[in-house]
């Protein structure tokens, strides 16, 4: 057998013994899924059994270092344990912004001391982080942000607003782009760390179309921010003035995710499961399940192709740009096309039997797919500028 | 598998790549053969010149003298094919007729076999009656006589026909019309007595016949594989025949964005390239992800019919269904971007999109294959 079949026969075991029956039911609400951080609880037992055997093994973030509270597995080994998990249907133990977003900019720009306390604060859970890049006024034109910290010698008093900051009611942490010199618009810019509980930082949620209210307004008011929280542990990543660096590297990451690339089942077909479930199907409505399909099939097939060039660095770096603007272009179609199928039953806002309105609400939150981590026209920019090479400014 | 071309296989594309611009170029090929009427549409020498490239043996076995390579390697000629244009039998004769051959009598594959490798033989399926492609329905019918088969009915669309030197005909020995089983393969050879063809031409100066058997006497030993069980032959043969077309229809597809991308960045109105207007760049960038998304799609298909895997049909009508939206967004709006150059024959973007037409025609175009990829799914 060879090294790989057999870490997939012992991935395999330890999934049987660990992963619990409920916790490979599909995700259905909310509090379904794991966040971890300072104001969190678990569901249940069987929540907490789960998420605990995953920190202990590593498998919270399986590819990053054992040191940082990995499992230290290669690109191969992850791979295999994200089929194995997926075969039978179990459940991430943990979801994060520290996973998808910080962790790999710390990885990439952090120094020895951040690794060492954040990294290993994410793996377990204990830290929930946000991401303050958004504002008022600096949406698409990311770069334009306002909110400044001024230089104190030991410390920055920031002031400013951020808004669409995705659960800052809930986070114990802020990765926050700060403007540190007003005289140079890209190297201006510091990507601080601090805890949303410092003095002046307060927050608003915000209803979403949705019914749900999952972002929120920050403000900041005369919040201090120390330069280190202790040796070799900065409280900004990568230079100072430097963050827009930083922030470009984990957009990259962020439109990765986004795009669903990483498996899930966003990309599959779903014309069968829509018949099974709204009985005959109006022959043009089928049509366009059909087309439908086609394109998520052969979408589904570009994800997987995307990874495979990934790994051995076959794929244009701006790649993920197109694979974000396709992908949430078709999981927009694909809900639009749930509440076809639906019907009267899909507009239901709140009933028992649609598990309060699901259809209909995940219909508009997927909305916002093609809007956060870049919208769809800026996305279809950068591959006209950086792949096509289009001219322009 | 990884979803992209090992070393092997982004050796081949290269000398492909390199052959066809060069060898298979449009003024060289395309243009030359159409503006002197050629009753072929292709050129023999160029098709010679795909033997001692060893092009047409790569679907055939290494016992029978070819390559014994897959549809990935296949699909990489059939790219620089499409994106050069280039008219040649390789798609009816080295991708459809070889598939169906694998299932053929050692006679049959001593006798065709050798003469396709060299690339002195060609060889045209005919499987359409009728206009459409509904391979479900077959009419055309072969009746026993003596040791042997009588033939008669009328094929469509039989692409490069007149130019055949066998021709696979998919015929009903047994059952009524839309029976799945009772089908057989036969190879007719040109000579066959009774069989004429009237030739068309088609809308991208390629050849076509609708084909008349008249009670076309045929020996027991012409038949393909086993009498009256010739549906799995005929579904290897087409779904192989679609995947191919599909890879075609990516390079049209590429071939006509290069193209249109290339001029966005030479012509200038209003004192600017026009490649820097935002309503065409993201018309561009949009293009660009369609045909990333095909050309995976294609891949994954030559993958899983190379595999075997039960899958394979499902994923060969996504491709072709894909690459068929996705190749004719490439060549309207290549078309559209020029321009009035762009409707000139004198210019090249055109001949792009009569090419895409006849391959979204051949084999089934997008409704089709998404109807079946509704049906496969169960819907
Ligand atoms: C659900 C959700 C969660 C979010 N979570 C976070 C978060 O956690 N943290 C955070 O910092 N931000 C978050 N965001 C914010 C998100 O990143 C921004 O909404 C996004 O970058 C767009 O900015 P904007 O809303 O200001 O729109 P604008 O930039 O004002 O865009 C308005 C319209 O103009 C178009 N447009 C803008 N510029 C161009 C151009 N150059 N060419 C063509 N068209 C253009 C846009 O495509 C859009 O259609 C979230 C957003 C949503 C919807």
């Amino acid at each position: 057998m060879s090294e790989l079949e057999k870490f997939r026969q012992e991935t395999r075991n330890w999934l049987e013994a660990n992963c619990p029956p409920e916790m490979r039911e599909p995700v259905r609400d909310e509090d379904d899924v794991y966040w971890g951080g300072r104001k969190a609880s678990f569901k249940n037992d069987t929540q907490k059994a789960w998420f605990e055997a995953c920190v202990e093994k590593g498998y919270t973030v399986p590819a990053w270092p054992k040191e940082y509270g990995g499992a230290g597995l290669n690109p191969a080994e992850a791979k295999i344990l994200r089929e194995e998990m997926s075969a039978i249907g179990a459940r991430p133990p943990l979801s994060s912004f520290g996973i998808w977003m910080l962790g790999p900019a710390l990885l990439h720009f952090g120094t020895e001391g951040q690794k060492q306390r954040f990294l290993n604060e994410i793996a377990r859970g204990e830290i929930r982080w946000c991401q303050g890049y958004s504002e008022p006024g600096s949406g698409s034109d990311l770069v334009s942000l306002q909110t400044f910290g001024e230089d104190k010698g030991d410390h920055w008093t920031v002031n400013g607003q951020k808004v669409w900051t995705s659960y800052a009611d809930k986070a114990d942490w802020i990765f926050c782009l700060v403007r540190t010199d007003k005289n140079d618009k890209y190297r201006g810019i510091t990507f601080m760390l601090f805890d949303m509980e410092t003095a002046g930082v307060s927050t608003k949620p915000i209803l979403l179309i949705s019914g749900n209210s999952p972002f929120c307004e920050t403000f900041f008011d005369d919040v201090d921010v120390p330069k280190s929280y202790g040796e070799d542990v900065p409280a900004y990543v990568g230079e100072i003035n430097r963050g827009w660096d930083v922030a470009k590297y984990l957009l990259g990451h962020e439109r990765e995710m986004i795009s669903g690339a990483d498996g899930g089942d966003r990309t599959s077909a779903i014309g069968a499961a829509l018949k099974r479930q709204a009985g005959e199907l109006d022959p043009v409505l089928r049509a366009e399940l059909a087309m439908f399909d086609v394109d998520a099939l052969a979408y589904s097939a570009m994800g997987e192709k995307f990874l495979d060039e990934i790994k051995v660095g076959k794929s244009h770096p701006a790649q993920p740009n197109m694979m974000k603007y396709a992908g949430t272009e078709l999981n927009k179609r694909r809900h639009e096309l749930m509440m076809s199928a639906g019907g009267s039953r899909a507009l239901e806002w709140d009933s028992e039997e649609t598990g309060g309105g699901k259809t209909s609400r995940n219909w508009l939150r997927t909305k916002a797919n093609s809007i956060e981590g870049g919208t769809s026209e800026v996305m279809l920019n950068v591959i006209s500028k950086r792949i096509l090479e289009l001219p322009g400014g | 598998m990884p979803l992209y071309h090992d070393d092997d296989q982004a050796m081949l594309a290269e000398s492909a790549n390199q052959f066809m611009a060069e060898e298979g170029a449009i003024a060289k090929q395309l243009r030359h053969w159409r503006d002197r009427d050629c009753k072929d549409g292709f050129g023999h020498g160029l098709w010679e010149q795909f033997g001692e490239m060893g092009f047409n043996g790569i679907l055939v076995d290494e016992a029978d003298g070819g390559l014994g390579m897959g549809h990935v390697e296949a699909g990489i000629v059939l790219e620089e094919i499409g994106r050069n244009l280039t008219p040649s039998p390789f798609l009816t004769s080295s991708v459809l007729a070889a598939t169906a051959l694998k299932h053929g009598s050692d006679d049959l594959r001593g006798r065709y076999l050798p003469g396709l490798v060299e690339g002195k033989s060609v060889f045209a399926v005919a499987v359409d009656e009728g206009p459409k492609h509904r391979p479900e329905t077959i009419t055309c019918k072969a009746e026993r006589s003596g040791n042997g088969f009588k033939l008669s009915g009328q094929k469509d669309f039989v692409v490069q026909g007149a130019s055949a030197d066998m021709l696979v005909v998919a015929a009903r020995t047994s059952g009524s019309d839309s029976d799945e089983q009772g089908i057989t393969l036969f190879a007719v050879p040109r000579d066959a007595a009774g069989m004429s063809h009237d030739a068309v031409r088609l809308v991208d100066s390629s050849m076509a016949t609708h084909t008349k058997f008249d009670g076309v006497e045929l020996d027991g030993d012409a038949v393909i594989g086993e009498v009256d069980n010739g549906r799995a032959i005929l579904n290897a043969m087409l779904d192989a025949g679609r995947v191919g077309s599909a890879a075609e229809g990516v390079g049209v597809a590429r071939g006509a964005m290069d193209m249109t991308v290339d001029y966005l960045k030479q012509r200038k109105q209003f004192g600017t390239l026009i490649g820097e207007f935002q309503a065409l760049q993201h018309r561009a960038a949009h293009l660009y992800s369609e045909v990333e998304i095909a050309r995976a799609a294609v891949i994954k298909a030559q993958q899983l019919l190379d595999a075997g895997s039960e899958r394979a049909s499902l994923m060969a009508s996504v491709a072709k269904a894909k690459v068929a939206k996705t190749a004719g967004l490439a060549v309207r709006e290549g078309v559209q971007m020029h321009g009035g150059i762009g409707m000139t024959d004198e210019y090249d973007i055109g001949l792009y999109m009569k090419r895409d037409r006849a391959l979204q025609e051949f084999l089934g175009d997008a409704y089709y294959h998404a109807g079946r990829v509704a049906e496969l799914s169960g819907y």
